[in-house]
């Protein structure tokens, strides 16, 4: 288990080091006009951006503007080149309201997705069962942007049950908090229920015909701990896995819609900003972000692998 | 309700709707069970042995199945029995091992969890430290080295004897009254076999408990059966004792049976004979007795079912088969061991 972390530690360093690389690489090759000129803001005498240049370090060779980058982003000082704002700052601050959604949103998708799956599973083929397959496919098909806007529209805006977008930080006031959040988190959702139910349905279908939960039902376990012990137990494994990689997609960018269109301001928003704007600093910095949270949950979700089927050993 | 049986099976049937039509897997078994007594349940894949058994604990309960006759335990009537009713009763008075140890067991959790779980769903007034002592206690008695440490074990670190010791150790953690064992040594190697039925024959010896095998390897029967069922397409054609089916079989399909085992004390044929043909389709069974297309003696009787009664000397040894015990005597001096062969060894039907 040490070793196994300390390897995923050091694989770590490596991915985020390419990615770095890559990412640096890409802005410096595309056409993206010359930072200097916008940091030299309007005035375009010559010698005032010839000073940002150098003031920046625009004039040195590439590697030693990646590893001045880099060392920006570790120490905290990287400034953005168009806001000239501290990039680390914005999104430190941007970063608890992503966390905020995609927790929440990754907690309820699984919780009903267990329900519904157990639930379609025990009743396969029947009336019910396919209603919510039916329901399940109609959650899979629609458009975050479209069904957010509806539910803010209709429940926010119109029937005013719930806020109309916003976010209030959790140490302000946690009823409040919840209360603005419960729109997006259902929103960013409603799709993965319905894939997750779907999944968790088919391998329950085929967990509950193996010959361990015959034996535990011949144990005289009560049929309610032979389907949760035995059968769901199992049937997650699988889940489990994916569960790990959409979080850290979700945190990584799959929450930008729902962030714009609930007006929660997070991560994803300022990422898109940034790269629209080309602005290299905060696109390094929210590359290596995303690229760390991704590779760290791959890692969370191996050791809960390992956890969960205890045939896969940890080396 | 009775005095006189610990398991009394009566007409039981059991059929399953399925994409093509009701299948009639069980068609009215009757058989009894005494304590300290080994039933053994012979017959083909497919003649509905393990239905009939995974029927008495209920696990065949299902919205597709349909259920006949009683089968009365003691003082409860298993077909007809509640949820939470036969749930008491599973693992704790009558235990099951299956047929496959490599899937039995859950993957997901340590082998003596596994145990402790059963032992705690019956005796809630023990504690988990008493219910693990308990556990390895069965352990070593079902011969599984190093048990203290082995209960931390998971599934897959064992190999397919010791997962059958396994399932062997938690069918008896509750001391149970009947231990139905399902094929409980098709999946392992000839030697560990032998290991694992001398350990059920001397855990019936010390413990006081019946046995129903359910097998098809009639080596296995010899070793250990009191009793025998012979089943046939989903009903019991001919029961008796161990030498009576032995040494004095009436149905055709045992004389079947027994000729295709090699036995040492008769000369080796130059092929193993066996019996023609397939087991009948329950979802479309041939009329009357279900052996008929496959008999080499049929006659015009045999469209109509012959009910299983005794129809010679020695009670309780009964067929369904209308020949008559003269014909069936000398018919088997002919057929026994050679049915489906000829005597100079070719094969007829």
């Amino acid at each position: 288990m040490g070793r196994f972390i300390v390897r995923r530690l050091v694989g770590m360093v490596f991915v985020l080091f390419a990615i770095s690389v890559l990412t640096f690489a890409i802005f410096n090759v595309i056409p993206n006009g010359d930072p200097a000129l916008r940091l030299a803001g309007r005035s375009q005498n010559p010698q005032v951006v010839e000073t940002v240049r150098h003031q920046w370090g625009f004039d040195k060779p590439v590697y030693v503007q990646y590893a001045k980058t880099m060392g920006k982003v570790f120490d905290g000082s990287l400034i953005s080149y168009t806001t000239q704002t501290n990039v680390l700052k914005e999104i430190r601050h941007d970063i608890t309201r992503t966390f905020a959604l995609a927790i929440g949103a990754a907690i309820m998708w699984m919780v009903f997705a267990m329900g519904l799956g157990l639930f379609t599973a025990l009743r396969a083929g029947r009336f019910s069962d396919r209603f919510l397959t039916v329901l399940a496919l109609v959650g899979i098909s629609m458009p975050v942007f479209w069904l957010g806007a509806l539910l803010s529209y209709y429940l926010g805006f119109k029937a005013n049950i719930f806020p109309n977008g916003g976010y209030v930080p959790l140490d302000q006031n946690p009823a409040q908090w919840a209360y603005h959040l419960i729109l997006p988190w259902f929103a960013l959702s409603v799709l993965f229920i319905g894939v997750y139910s779907r999944l968790l349905r088919s391998n329950i279908l085929d967990t509950i015909n193996e010959d361990f939960v015959r034996t535990a039902r011949a144990k005289g376990l009560s049929e309610r701990r032979v389907l949760v012990r035995h059968v769901l137990r199992n049937s997650l494994i699988p889940v489990i896995s994916l569960w790990g990689l959409d979080f850290a997609a979700i945190i990584g960018g799959g929450a930008i819609v729902t962030e714009s269109v609930f007006d929660i301001g997070g991560v994803g928003s300022y990422a898109a900003d940034s790269i629209q704007a080309l602005d290299v600093p905060p696109v390094m910095a929210l590359t290596m972000f995303i690229a760390f949270f991704v590779v760290f949950f791959n890692a969370v979700v191996d050791i809960m692998y390992a956890w969960l089927d205890p045939r896969i050993r940890l080396q | 309700m009775n005095g006189e049986h610990l398991l009394d099976v009566r007409d039981l049937g059991v059929s399953f709707a399925t994409e093509d039509g009701v299948v009639r897997a069980v068609d009215n078994v009757s058989f009894t069970l005494d304590a300290d007594e080994v039933l053994a349940i012979v017959g083909e894949s497919g003649s509905g042995k393990s239905v009939t058994t995974m029927t008495l604990l209920g696990l065949t309960r299902g919205v597709n199945a349909r259920f006949e006759g009683t089968a009365t335990f003691r003082d409860t009537e298993l077909i007809s029995a509640g949820d939470e009713q036969i749930r008491r009763v599973r693992g704790n008075e009558i235990a099951m091992i299956f047929q496959d140890p490599m899937t039995a067991l859950d993957p997901v959790y340590r082998v003596g969890d596994q145990i402790v779980e059963q032992i705690r769903a019956h005796r809630s007034d023990m504690s988990k430290a008493q219910a693990l002592d308990r556990t390895v206690e069965l352990m070593e008695q079902v011969g599984i080295p190093r048990a203290r440490d082995r209960v931390r074990a998971y599934p897959h670190e064992f190999s397919g004897g010791m997962r059958q010791r396994v399932m062997i150790a938690m069918a008896l953690s509750c001391d149970p009254s009947i231990l139905i064992a399902d094929e409980p040594t098709t999946a392992l190697d000839v030697t560990i076999q032998a290991q694992i039925l001398q350990r059920i024959k001397d855990l019936r010896e010390s413990g006081g408990m019946a046995v129903i095998m359910v097998t098809h390897d009639l080596g296995v029967v010899a070793d250990v059966a009191d009793r025998i069922a012979v089943m046939y397409g989903g009903r019991i054609v001919e029961q008796g004792t161990l030498d009576e089916i032995f040494y004095d079989p009436q149905h055709p399909y045992t004389w079947g049976l027994l000729g295709s085992i090699t036995r040492v004390d008769r000369p080796r044929p130059r092929r193993l004979p066996s019996i023609p043909g397939l087991p009948p389709s329950l979802l479309a069974p041939p009329e009357g007795c279900h052996f008929r297309p496959r008999c080499p003696f049929e006659f015009d009787k045999c469209p109509q079912l012959p009910a299983l009664e005794q129809r010679i000397q020695t009670p309780g040894h009964r067929d369904r088969c209308w020949l008559t015990p003269d014909e069936k005597k000398q018919l088997r001096d002919v057929g026994e061991g050679r049915i489906g062969l000829a005597v100079d060894g070719t094969v007829t039907a």
